[in-house]
């Protein structure tokens, strides 16, 4: 299908039909398709696309070897049913599992080599590549001074990193900041030491698919004592047709260490649904913080349900180290189906897990998703603010788990967890798993389903608001504590994605 | 400005008829007060004015400088100069109050076809009038609503009918539960708004905001109707006697 903004009116076609495609459309503001010549790997999966993806990163063997372990792993496994979720069987060798623009079989040296095309991509997207200052325009900035803040970019494009930005200045810092491929050669001890360390090959079956499959992502090794100097993001992009995407993050705070970590991701319309796996694993030394945030705005599916990113994630964080800290900030607006649950261990004394979360689903979109926080060691504390809004004929669900286990004396959960409906052919969920092992910790957990409050309706739009701007606006406050919890760029972004979602939600 | 003619109002939902005929001219630059006993029907008034979905015009009209106000969403309503402010404001979480008047505003302009207004404008505007009404920038910042005092409450409609700057402002019980001290400042806010341009629907139980805000004409409102319509000195007589004997001299 051509670019949205590319329809012309063709002879016997109403401007006014088209005009109507564009807006419909025009939902969903990155539905564009870059054209760019691909090269792919065969259809399907097996031991030789395995081993063909292994080549294509130019891999040691033993990266091999440990996909061809998780890969017949995988094979004995059976697909998970267990969560609130309904979609048409997915045939795993009906896709893609590889897909590289042309242009990137020799990897360009710097970002000035790559393929204007690719960049133009990024650009559109509104992603900087270049090595710039990002002015915050942010509510509530007004009191600030508009001071420029970097970000390094990682662009994963299909199945490749495209290019990573500021890598020079962040190498001074001792920072490492580079996609997975490029550590696996350039970092062998890092990798092989933390690789399935939090999330081992036979977790389950999408992260076990991941592990014999994944063909980049993102590395992040931050040295003891140092707060990397800026922060850090990767950016997302499928863009091949019947492609599933699969990365791998590794992200690894040594003790003292502070980083923030930003993760974007988005993908064309279509009409047919498209599968990414992915696997991010974080490791957490002593009194070392990672913060985590997401906005994920993939390909949410058509009206009437056409098309949309199956997207199934495992995300999970290990604070080995005591006092460490951990905080994941979710905004999930896109897909057509989300499974999606990052995780906290606690495993030193007095670590500590936070999870802010807002999950939009609209038209027939569905999700099952939040978090498990599991209490290992003493003293831990660990916050769950989970804020789901549905609209439309969509499912939200909000599945937990807090585990207090016997050693992890006098350790705390907070869990809130809000749902919001906007019309009454959509649903929400909340399925909280509790266990405590031991008598010195305490859960809370407290849990409200409401509406769109009508009466807050009328007084926006007394004051001359449209009913979308009025959704979007209480929604939004609806979800304020998580909003606040990203970083000033992204929280900007999450709020006009808010009222992106929800567009024809009303009315 | 405001012309309503003949207006019967039911219930959507069951068959109760509220307002029964109403008629009512508010010329421009004009205040009008309604008084009227509790259930009377005057909160109805507003409320179909404005546009709240529940009640089902079955007769009459109403119009806006000569349009017709009943045929537009409440946002068209208000982007065409009219604004409520209402008797029991609501509150929204989370959401700024400075956030929501921002959107109002640019919502209005948008509407209009103006510009919206860049933050810095907007920023001078708002605490300029904030000041005029005391309301600091704390409460400014604090969500819609949430946590004011009825005061509070009440001070925060006129601030933003002050930023709205409608040209037919309608007053549902803006004094009822303020003190002394709010009062004035809330017909202060009033009358710094009296304009030519600008009318006002004042609706009240009490003389005491009428010697604030000096009326043109006062009418009673009773069992849907206007029944009876005068000077400054029928609220006078009200708060004097009551509504028994104006009634008593309309059933005779
Ligand atoms: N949404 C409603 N549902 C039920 N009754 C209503 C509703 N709105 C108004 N009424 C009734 O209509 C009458 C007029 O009410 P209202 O307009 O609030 O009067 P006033 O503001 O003069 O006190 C009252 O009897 C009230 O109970
Ligand atoms: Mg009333």
């Amino acid at each position: 299908m051509a670019g949205v903004d590319e329809l012309i009116a063709k002879e016997g076609v109403e401007e006014e039909t088209v005009e109507a495609v564009k807006s419909l459309a025009g939902a969903y503001k990155y539905g564009w398709e870059t054209e760019i010549e691909m090269e792919y790997a065969p259809k399907g999966v097996n031991p030789d696309i395995v081993r063909l993806i292994s080549e294509k990163n130019d891999e040691p063997e033993w990266m091999t070897e440990w996909r061809l372990e998780a890969f017949a792993r995988w094979e004995k496994l059976e697909e998970p049913s267990w969560a609130l979720l309904n979609y048409p069987e997915i045939d795993f060798q009906d896709q893609y599992y590889y897909a590289r623009p042309k242009s990137m079989e020799e990897k360009p040296k710097s970002l000035d080599e790559v393929d204007p095309k690719l960049l133009a991509t990024y650009e559109k997207l509104g992603i900087p590549l270049k090595e710039q200052m990002i002015l915050a325009g942010v509510e509530g900035a007004e009191d600030m001074p508009a001071e420029g803040r970097k970000v390094a970019v990682d662009a994963v494009f299909d199945s490749v990193s495209v290019g990573t930005t500021f890598q020079a200045e962040l190498k001074k810092a001792g920072v490492i900041f580079c996609s997975i491929s490029e550590a696996i050669k350039e970092h062998p001890e890092l990798v092989k030491k933390y690789l399935g360390s939090v999330v081992p090959v036979s977790d389950n079956y999408y992260a076990t698919l991941n592990s014999a499959v994944f063909s980049d992502g993102s590395f992040v090794y931050i040295p003891p004592n140092t707060r990397c100097p800026m922060e850090l993001s990767t950016y997302f992009r499928i863009n091949a047709e019947n492609t599933g995407q699969f990365e791998r993050t590794l992200i690894i705070a040594d003790k003292g260490s502070y980083v923030s970590y930003l993760e974007g991701c988005t993908a064309p319309q279509r009409d047919t649904a498209q599968l990414h796996a992915a696997v991010v694993e974080i490791i957490i030394e002593e009194d070392a913080e990672v913060k985590y945030s997401t906005v994920q705005n993939w390909f949410p599916g058509d009206e009437e349900g056409k098309g949309g990113i199956y997207n199934f994630v495992t995300k999970r964080a290990d604070c080995r180290g005591d006092r460490s800290k951990v905080m994941w900030t979710q905004v999930e607006t896109g897909s057509a189906v989300t499974w999606k649950y990052p995780s906290c261990i606690l495993r030193g004394a007095e670590s500590q897990g936070e999870f802010y979360s807002i999950a939009i689903t609209n038209n027939y979109q569905q999700a099952d998703t939040g978090t498990k926080m599991v209490h290992l060691g003493r003293d831990t504390k660990s916050r769950i603010v989970s804020k789901g809004i549905s609209a439309g004929k969509a499912q939200n669900t909000y599945r937990g788990l807090v585990s207090m286990h016997p050693k992890a004396k006098n350790s705390r959960n907070y869990t809130q967890c809000d749902s919001l409906l906007i019309g009454d052919k959509c649903g929400a969920h909340t399925v909280p798993y509790i266990e405590v092992k031991n008598n010195s910790s305490r859960v809370e957990h407290e849990a409200t389903t409401s509406k769109v409050d009508e009466e807050q309706m009328f007084y926006c739009r007394q004051r001359g608001m449209d009913e979308e701007e009025a959704v979007a606006l209480i929604v939004n406050g609806f979800a304020k504590e998580v909003l606040q919890a990203l970083p000033m760029e992204f929280a900007m972004e999450a709020q006009q994605l808010v009222a992106i979602s929800l567009e024809g939600s009303v009315g | 400005m405001l012309k309503i003619n003949n207006l019967h109002v039911k219930l959507e939902e069951e068959d109760k008829r509220i307002l029964k005929g109403v008629d009512l001219e508010v010329p421009a630059g004009k205040v009008h007060a309604i008084m009227g006993p509790n259930g009377s029907g005057k909160s109805t008034l507003s409320y179909v004015l404005s546009g709240r979905d529940g009640y089902e015009v079955t007769e009459g009209d109403a119009t806006l400088d000569g349009e017709e106000l009943l045929d537009m969403e409440p946002e068209e309503r208000a982007a065409a100069g009219l604004f409520l402010a209402f008797q029991y404001p609501v509150e929204i979480p989370g959401v700024g109050n400075m956030t929501f008047l921002r959107t109002a505003v640019n919502a209005q302009r948008k509407a209009r076809g103006e510009e919206e207004m860049s933050a810095a404008d907007f920023l001078k505007f708002v605490r300029a009038k904030a000041k005029d009404l005391k309301i600091d920038a704390d409460m400014l910042k604090r969500p819609v609503n949430v946590g004011f005092s009825g005061g509070e409450k009440k001070r925060n409609e006129i601030l933003q009918m002050a930023m709205l700057e409608p040209k037919m402002c309608i007053l549902d019980e803006t004094d009822s539960g303020l003190d002394v001290d709010a009062m004035k400042l809330v017909s202060e806010g009033v009358n710094a708004l009296r304009d030519e341009g600008r009318s006002f629907l004042v609706i009240t139980h009490y003389q005491r905001l009428l010697d604030h805000i000096k009326p043109d004409v006062v009418h009673i409102m009773a069992a849907g109707r206007i029944v009876k319509s005068g000077g400054p000195e029928l609220a006078l007589e009200v708060e004097n006697n009551g509504y028994a004997d104006i009634l008593a001299e309309i059933d005779a």
